[in-house]
């Protein structure tokens, strides 16, 4: 007699599917605001070409965690990491003080909370990252920049006005500008500190679209204070307290049966 | 391209890069270097051909046609007159124009017209202010080429900076003392002078401080009022001599300066008249360092002090 | 007392308590309003000193330019007031001016910007705290200082490199007042720097540039109209600066663009004239005034286009 597996089982089944390989892992990662700790032991894999998201209530750390992975602490005195973040494949630690933060930078960019494109035209915001590399072929940067406007989804709004000033665009258009700009230096992981909260519902859904379409080529990894967000675009959800990685899933899990009580409690909004 | 090459190729572009910022960073070094080194061969010309010079006869001896036995008598008693008048000037009208700038002035166009003016005044040459003396104070007034025109030419001069001094310094008072006052009933010159000209006294100091430092080395504007370059007397000092100078005598009397003495030793082609320059050039650089070091110095103290 | 009913007792203390209240709040107000009234006065010296300078530099031009002809003033090669044959022509003392400046300039707006740069961007804390207080002394040394300095020490040093130079020249009093100028331009661009938001130095961190390529790409441009305002400063201060050239440039007027000679500026003149004996209202007299007429226009037109760039900077941010 052939019997449907219990939902257990089914369960276990799809725990046993091979998981993704890692882009990235931290280990043991603390970190310190000069004497206050604001991150503890925290443990997780960062899977490759997935989006990762970061929640949790104001304050537990999720964006101080992101900044640790592009090494941003290092611009202001008094910070101090500890444990490690490895970086795959070539196993490197990110937060050991011989490696180089402006090889980091090179390898994972960032999009940040407010859109801070540069006192420049739209062309040079986004061709920036090239030319700090030192690309000056203008066929090479034009052909990069098309690429990376297409990439996030702007290529068709501004392709007659790439010599204007990026402050003349809107809100969500200088955003994806951002976004762009960090793209078109084909990084391998790309880090979302809150992208859309400056932005209004239209622009916060059209990035939402990006996010979908690119973890195809980059890996991500995004802070949000809004849950229905995560929910929306997410493959792996990690909720935080209090500088604590209370638990790690995959996003249908954490949303739907989380393991943990206190996830449990925020996801329902029984606090945040 | 593999990984590996990859990551070699990108710290080999970094090392480049960092080259770079190594060579500015030495290269501001350098610049900052010039000044140094400036200040040091100034400073130490200064003592090495000046100091010799310093004496007690050297304070108390008129200048003279023998260059071993002139002194700068005239010339700093000159300036410590001047700077009285230049600080009765500048401190009430600078602190009086602050203070209504600040806590009374409604915002139109008569408000704006007096915020361009020191604006603006601040960028005037300091010889046009001798030429408005010139014309105005000397002739237009009558005046005369006394120690009153200067000071109040010199009080004009460091107007603009008493002022924004004044500002700032009430601008650094929280609105929250301003409100506590009125609350309890008091008007508005009550809350100014119990409350807001105390705290923002040190501030205004500072500001005093740097411009009378700036007073007393300005020569231009004296120049041109005509103070004279070779002065063998004293103006008279109240109640003395005969028949008794008057309280304010010394006010009208012609002077010279200790700039003005530089300037005017500097310009003799012997040397022996350069060593005094020197030593009358290290007496006014100590002098105008010492005051901007005490106006620095009230500055980080301040900021040490007061918590709102 | 006691005979008095109660209700009348109550009226009769409120009918003076009121009255007097009254009188003393009015004696207030009229005493607030003489206080308000002396603060505005004193504030309205500004404005009376600008109009005295108006009206003293054109009142004595005026009589000046009814007997000289404004185009023999603006186009004569010669400025020889006191000579017999008396030339009025403005140039020599332009020239003057203008070479000593552009010699200033080559020196401060670089040193300085590249001073303003390292301070802002590159300099560790303690450097920065020891450097700005410094600066400010080096920009506290009264000129009569540095024109010492220039004659006796920069001049003779010149000469071992250049035998030839003459014992007044422009290239000395030059550089001086270049270094004297550094501090003014260093501290505008540092200001504005400094202004520009964290965010957009972190967006540039964030794509790998290195601080060179920050400061020089990023913050740089965006500081860029405060920078300009301070250059403006600067060419203010080198157009207005006497003392440093009457002592170390000579002060014979002479049409020259060679820094390696002996020249006078606008203000060195004036000051020559003071120091002679020039009766009230001879034609010598009068030509300091349109000199100072000439200086002040001068001044004046950079002072306004470096307010207003200083304008344009903070709506920017």
């Amino acid at each position: 007699m052939v019997a449907t597996p219990a939902p257990e089982i089914a369960s276990v089944a799809a725990a046993a599917a091979p998981l993704p390989p890692k882009k990235s892992e931290s280990r043991g990662l603390g970190f310190h605001y000069s004497s206050f700790q604001a991150l503890k032991n925290i443990n997780m894999p960062i899977y490759e070409n997935k989006v990762t998201a970061l929640i949790g209530p104001s304050g537990c750390g999720k964006s101080t965690y992101l900044r640790c992975f592009n090494r941003m602490h290092d611009l202001y005195p008094g910070n101090r990491y500890e444990g490690n973040i490895m970086l795959y494949p070539d196993r490197t630690d990110i937060l050991n003080p011989d490696v180089d933060p402006i090889e980091v930078r090179m390898r994972i960019s960032m999009v940040f909370q407010k859109p801070n494109p540069f006192p420049k035209s739209i062309y040079e915001n986004v061709a920036y990252g090239l030319r700090v590399r030192g690309e000056r072929k203008r066929a090479l940067l034009d052909e990069k920049v098309e690429e990376a406007l297409r990439g996030a989804a702007l290529w068709e709004e501004v392709k007659n006005r790439l010599d204007e000033p990026a402050f003349n665009l809107s809100g969500g258009q200088q955003q994806r500008l951002c976004i762009a700009r960090a793209l078109a230096t084909d990084p391998e992981m790309l880090l979302f500190d809150e992208p859309t909260s400056a932005l209004d519902p239209i622009a916060t859904a059209s990035i939402e679209q990006l996010l979908t379409e690119l973890k195809e080529k980059v890996t991500i990894l995004i802070v949000t204070h809004n849950m229905q967000q995560a929910a929306r675009v997410s493959d792996y959800t990690a909720y935080m307290y209090l500088g604590e990685l209370i638990e790690f899933d995959a996003t249908d899990t954490i949303f739907i049966k989380p393991k943990n009580k206190q996830t449990e409690d925020y996801i329902t909004g029984r606090f945040g | 391209m593999s990984e590996a090459a990859k990551v070699r190729e990108i710290r080999a572009l970094i090392a480049a890069h960092k080259r770079w910022d190594l060579a500015f960073a030495m290269l501001g070094l350098l610049a900052l270097m010039v000044g140094v080194l400036t200040f040091v061969a100034l400073f130490g010309q200064m003592v090495i051909e000046g100091a010799p010079r310093l004496s007690w006869d050297f304070f108390t001896q008129f200048p003279s046609r023998k260059p071993d036995q002139a002194g700068i008598l005239s010339a700093w008693v000159g300036s410590t007159l001047v700077m009285i008048v230049t600080a009765a000037t500048a401190v009430p009208l600078g602190v009086g124009a602050g203070v209504y700038l600040e806590e009374y002035a409604p915002r139109n166009w008569m408000t704006d017209l007096i915020e361009i003016n020191v604006t603006n005044l601040a960028g005037v040459p300091s010889i046009v202010y001798g030429l408005l003396a010139l014309g105005l104070f000397v002739y237009q007034f009558g005046l005369g080429q006394s120690i009153l025109t200067a000071g109040l030419t010199l009080g004009l001069l460091i107007l603009p900076v008493v002022i924004v001094a004044t500002r700032e310094a009430i601008r650094g008072i929280p609105a929250a003392i301003r409100e506590g006052a009125y609350a309890l009933g008091a008007t508005k010159w009550q809350t100014t002078s119990d409350h807001i000209l105390p705290y923002s006294t040190a501030g205004i100091l500072t500001g005093v401080i740097i411009g009378m430092a700036r007073a007393i080395g300005e020569t231009a504007p004296v120049i041109t009022i005509g103070a004279l370059t070779f002065i063998a007397f004293l103006p008279a000092a109240p109640f003395t001599g005969d028949p008794p100078a008057g309280p304010f005598e010394w006010i009208m009397s012609p002077f010279t300066v200790m700039p003005i003495q530089m300037f005017n030793w500097t310009s003799r082609p012997e040397a022996a008249f350069h060593h005094n320059a020197a030593a009358a050039g290290l007496v006014l650089v100590v002098m105008t360092l010492s005051m901007n070091a005490l106006a620095i110095y009230i500055r980080y103290r301040l900021r040490k002090n007061i918590k709102w | 007392m006691n005979s008095i009913p109660q209700a009348h007792r109550v009226y009769a203390v409120t009918e003076n308590f009121v009255s007097d209240r009254l009188a003393r709040r009015h004696l207030r107000h009229v005493k607030e309003r003489v206080i308000e009234f002396i603060l505005f006065l004193a504030a309205f010296v500004s404005v009376a000193t600008t109009v005295g300078i108006v009206v003293i530099l054109l009142k004595e031009s005026f009589v000046f330019f009814q007997q000289v002809s404004l185009w023999d003033f603006l186009t004569d090669t010669q400025w020889t007031p006191l000579f017999a044959d008396a030339h009025y022509g403005i140039l020599p003392l332009l020239s003057g001016t203008l070479v000593s400046s552009a010699v200033a300039l080559l020196v401060a707006i670089p040193l300085g910007t590249i001073i303003a740069i390292y301070l802002s961007e590159f300099a560790p804390f303690a450097v920065r705290e020891v450097a700005k207080p410094f600066l400010e002394m080096l920009g506290g040394v009264p000129t009569i200082v540095y024109g010492y300095f220039a004659l006796l020490f920069v001049t003779p040093l010149l000469q071992m490199i250049y035998p030839d130079l003459p014992g007044f020249n422009l290239l000395s009093a030059g550089i001086v007042m270049g270094i004297m100028i550094i501090p003014y331009v260093s501290s505008v661009s540092e200001d504005a720097m400094r202004a520009v938001p964290m965010a957009l130095r972190e967006g540039s961190y964030a794509m790998g540039a290195t601080r060179f390529q920050t400061a020089i790409r990023v913050v740089t441009p965006a500081a860029f109209s405060g920078i300009a305002a301070a250059y403006i400063l600067g060419i203010s201060r080198a157009v207005g600066e006497t003392m440093i050239l009457a002592v170390a440039a000579g002060m014979q007027p002479k049409l020259t663009w060679n820094p390696l000679e002996p020249a006078a500026t606008i203000t060195a003149f004036i000051v020559q004239v003071a120091l002679g004996d020039l009766p009230h209202g001879s034609i010598g007299y009068q030509t300091i005034f349109a000199a100072g007429l000439t200086l002040a226009l001068v001044t004046l037109f950079f002072n306004v286009l470096g307010h207003m760039l200083r304008k344009r900077f903070r709506q920017a941010y």
